[in-house]
């Protein structure tokens, strides 16, 4: 297969002439992602979860880090600054830390899935065995919040030639996983359109610590420098800027200060649609047709 | 292509953890606990005494730090001495010269081969941490339970034949196995530092406490693997400090490597930094942050 077919060609220069509500340039999305490690996971095929042999301590206890610690460091600093979250959910903590799920939901945040666990992939599965995983979030969601899930980013971003058709299938309405534009891009799949939404691999904190190794205060004027070209180029129609997020790492005690100013420097330049992803997702729908 | 109906089974799907080490604690839930002092954070300055023999042992795992080149590797083995010749000494004097002490996690194998630097560990009032014989002593869920059990065993009486019983043990890079926490109990342990999960001490589900030594604020990940500037490192502990300080009844770790920040031209932006601390941070080792938390939250 050369190409998987999800959308035509177009150009930068050709943009839809989006305007978001208020007049605003941008749209600033926050999503937090609120996950579930296992310590001593099945093997899968084609990856495994851990580099070391489990328990891998340094791994594990790193991530459980953002579910008694972090979490709260992040959430209060997107709250003091008016940042609701766009919750990339592992389903399973709703059973395992129904506390940080409950946190999320009182702060007003949604809710979209990231998979059960962080540490089960979606590679090889069938259809019926991605279908279970897709009704599975749903329902779990649905009891722990209320919420209905309108989005998906594939757990650990794995996925099958089948997922966003069944994604759509199941009646969902915007995908995470794909990083081809700074627009949200109408998706075809066999069962109708669904929205891509522009997430980010580029400013997600993972990629800031764990592959370019920034310096909390160079993360934060990373993000500063995003916000600041998106929102300029969002006068010729409307931009979306996502800043995806984990708590193990921007929950650290040496990175919350420079996060909270980089969040300021947004809040407080009035341009920014500060939303949440539905929303997004919402205005795009209602103002270009499939 | 089928993964099969054990890959979405989930037996340990339930409140709390999918496992019985530990219980699960957010850590805002707590009770607010209060350094001597009135000092805002409890800062555990851990500093490694390593011996790397000039030939690595690659199992379990090969150590950070350790040989690189074919052998015989001298210039990683001498640049890791220079830690326990002269770096060591640096961060030994920018202490005491400061008033204040933490904790050391040596190798046993090291305290044999520099008595000089034992004596002043123990003179200037540092605790000392068991961190297995040597850096080829390493752990993980690889290796056999009796070569654990013995690898544990032999450090305890190495450093019983120096007249030292170390209440905590730190594994080489924070490695275990699900079996660790109840040997190092049977052999007489307290607590550990591997579990970086927290700011706060913890007790296992055995009885056995963890305290937060936090890998990210370590000099290793900071100006070794992230490759920052050493003010760049002084800049990262502050504002932690700040964070930690503001939450209150926080651990604020300082893992200190010799060969790392004990070099000529990062030393002194680490002095700098203890000056910047020492009015504001409980200093202690281990063993009294965890004796004081025990008082109040115990």
């Amino acid at each position: 297969m050369d190409d998987p077919g999800l959308y035509p060609y177009r150009p930068w220069r050709e943009r839809a002439k989006l305007v978001w509500p208020g007049g605003r340039p941008v749209a600033v999305w926050v999503a937090p992602n609120l996950e579930y490690y296992e310590i001593d996971p099945p093997a899968h095929p084609r990856r495994k979860s851990w580099a070391r042999p489990h328990p891998d301590v340094v791994g594990y206890a790193h991530r459980d880090y953002a579910n008694r610690v972090g979490h709260w460091r992040m959430a209060d600093a997107m709250s003091e600054f008016g940042f609701p979250g766009s919750v990339s959910l592992s389903v399973a903590l709703c059973q395992h830390h129904p506390e940080v799920v409950a946190d999320a939901a009182a702060r007003g945040w949604e809710f979209f899935s990231h998979g059960i666990y962080n540490t089960r992939y979606a590679y090889d599965m069938d259809a019926d065995e991605e279908r279970a995983i897709i009704r599975d979030s749903i329902a779990t969601v649905r009891a722990a919040t209320g919420q209905t899930i309108r989005g998906w980013l594939a757990p650990a971003l794995t996925h099958t030639v089948n997922t966003l058709d069944l994604l759509a299938e199941a009646g969902l309405a915007y995908s995470c996983d794909l990083y081809h534009d700074d627009q949200p891009t109408w998706v075809r799949t066999r069962n109708g359109p669904l929205v891509a939404i522009p997430y980010s691999l580029e400013v997600n904190d993972h990629y800031g610590f764990f592959v370019y190794n920034m310096s909390p205060r160079e993360y934060a004027e990373t993000l500063i420098r995003q916000f600041e070209r998106l929102a300029a180029e969002g006068a010729d129609g409307g931009t979306v800027m996502c800043i995806p997020l984990h708590s193990y790492l921007i929950g650290q005690p040496h990175r919350i200060g420079p996060f909270r100013d980089a969040l300021r420097h947004i809040a407080r330049d009035g341009r920014a649609w500060i939303t949440t992803a539905g929303a997004i997702v919402d205005s795009f729908a209602a103002q270009v047709a499939p | 292509m089928t993964l099969g109906p054990a890959y979405l089974a989930y037996p340990r799907r339930r409140h709390g953890y999918d496992h019985d080490l530990y219980p699960w604690s957010a850590a805002h839930l707590r009770p607010a606990v209060r350094w001597p002092g009135g000092r805002p954070i409890a800062v555990m300055a851990v500093i490694k005494a390593e011996f790397f023999p000039l030939t690595p042992a690659d199992r379990p795992f090969r150590a950070p730090g350790h040989m690189q080149t074919a052998f015989p590797d001298y210039r990683h083995y001498t640049a890791r001495d220079y830690g326990s010749r002269v770096g060591i000494w640096r961060l030994l004097n920018a202490l005491a010269a400061r008033g204040l002490a933490g904790a050391v996690a040596m190798n046993v194998a090291l305290a044999e081969r520099a008595p000089a630097l034992l004596a002043a560990i123990r003179a200037e009032g540092h605790e000392i941490i068991a961190h297995s014989t040597d850096m080829n002593g390493t752990v993980d869920g690889s290796l056999e339970d009796a070569a654990e059990e013995a690898l544990v065993a032999e450090t305890v009486a190495r450093w019983a034949t120096l007249g030292e019983r170390p209440r905590g043990w730190h594994a080489i890079a924070r490695s275990q196995s699900f079996r660790t926490p109840d040997i190092l109990l049977r052999h007489g342990f307290a607590f550990t530092l591997d579990w970086v999960n927290d700011d706060q001490p913890w007790r296992f589900a055995n009885g056995l406490w963890n305290l937060p030594l936090n890998h990210e604020l370590s000099d290793r990940q900071i100006l070794n693997v992230c490759q920052a500037p050493v003010e760049s490192y002084a800049e990262q502990i502050r504002d932690a400090a700040d964070c930690l300080a503001a939450e209150g009844g926080r651990v604020l770790a300082l893992e200190l490597t010799p060969y790392i920040i004990g070099l000529p031209y990062r030393i002194a932006a680490f002095e700098a930094l203890l000056d910047h601390l020492a009015p504001r941070g409980w200093f202690a080792g281990p063993s009294a942050i965890l004796a004081e938390w025990e008082r109040q939250a115990g």
